[in-house]
């Protein structure tokens, strides 16, 4: 199999795709990571969903 | 049938529970993967052994990832248009949250769309850029959702930011039938629709298959991007309820 004379146009739209792709999964999994230890430093520091004395907020409820 | 109602009643506002809904992420998420992976490699194969088409010459193996990405950018904005009647009507907890996280991968699949199009385009059309009705409709999908994005990170409030986000969203869901009719309503140098047509598809079985399986396979990786950002948003928004209560707690001592 060859690519024939326009092979340039087309590993570079695959390239493309990987790299839109990519960081498509980067910027869910560093995200996931973030979200995660923020959530565990605010536990940590007796920050809790059910430790707090506050009412809860709307915002509570919904997420 | 009136149990089966109710019970399926039941299963929506249980989803509509984002502690729920972690947990059923949770246990989607590998399936989902590893279904992705699954018809990834399958796509890529038959897109890598695909016969040269007789005009397009293998620059048809473009179309493999193309033509996915435009169905992609066409079907997140028709999922946020759903999701903003979920927003606006039902006032479904998790409708914002799907609404906001599809629209960055969204405009990543849009800007693939593009990109792949005007490389494709240079070799058979010998320009990378045409201002016809298909081109143009399919940039302004683009623009939108940048500026959905934008308005997203403006407002603060997560619900102020939903409703505003949710109107913007059924007003540009008028450019979807634009984009998907342009190539029959004006002259254009975009060829007309050869898959989701009335009497079938025009193209051959062996460009047909690798083109549908890949169109499976992105389908299944939005999918899985979309979950996975989901959940994250849910997070997000959990973190930001814990900093507003520890900040309540702290004026309140």
């Amino acid at each position: 199999m060859t690519l024939g004379p326009h092979a340039d146009f087309i590993i570079v739209a695959y390239g493309m795709a990987a790299i839109v792709v990519g960081a498509l999964i980067a910027w869910v999994l560093f995200d996931y990571g973030a979200q995660k230890r923020l959530l565990a430093d605010l536990e940590a520091r007796g920050i809790g969903r059910r430790g707090s004395e506050t009412k809860p907020t709307a915002d509570t409820r919904s997420a | 049938m009136n149990t089966q109602t109710s019970a399926q009643a039941l299963a929506w506002i249980d989803l509509a529970n984002p502690t729920r809904f972690l947990t059923l992420v949770e246990r989607v998420l590998p399936w989902l993967v590893a279904a992705c992976v699954g018809t990834f490699a399958v796509g890529l194969v038959q897109a890598f052994f695909a016969p040269d088409d007789y005009q397009q010459g293998a620059t048809v193996k473009i179309m493999f990832i193309h033509v996915p990405s435009a169905w992609l950018a066409m079907f997140c904005w028709g999922l946020m248009s759903v999701a903003a009647l979920g927003t606006l009507v039902w006032r479904h907890p998790l409708a914002d949250v799907a609404a906001k996280v599809a629209a960055p991968i969204g405009a990543g699949f849009t800007f693939l769309c593009l990109i792949t199009g005007s490389l494709w385009g240079r070799p058979m059309w010998g320009t990378y850029w045409v201002w016809d009705a298909r081109l143009t409709s399919v940039l302004v999908l683009f623009l939108m959702y940048l500026g959905l994005i934008a308005l997203w990170r403006t407002v603060e409030d997560p619900s102020r930011a939903g409703r505003a986000a949710a109107i913007l969203t059924l007003v540009g869901a008028i450019n979807l039938p634009i984009i998907k009719f342009s190539v029959d309503w004006w002259n254009t140098l975009h060829q007309p629709a050869s898959v989701f047509r009335l009497g079938g598809p025009t193209i051959d079985a062996s460009i047909l298959a690798p083109l549908l399986w890949m169109a499976l396979a992105f389908t299944l990786l939005f999918l899985t991007l979309h979950l996975a950002a989901m959940r994250n948003e849910i997070l997000r928004r959990r973190v930001r309820t814990l900093r507003l209560m520890q900040a309540h707690a702290a004026r309140g001592a």
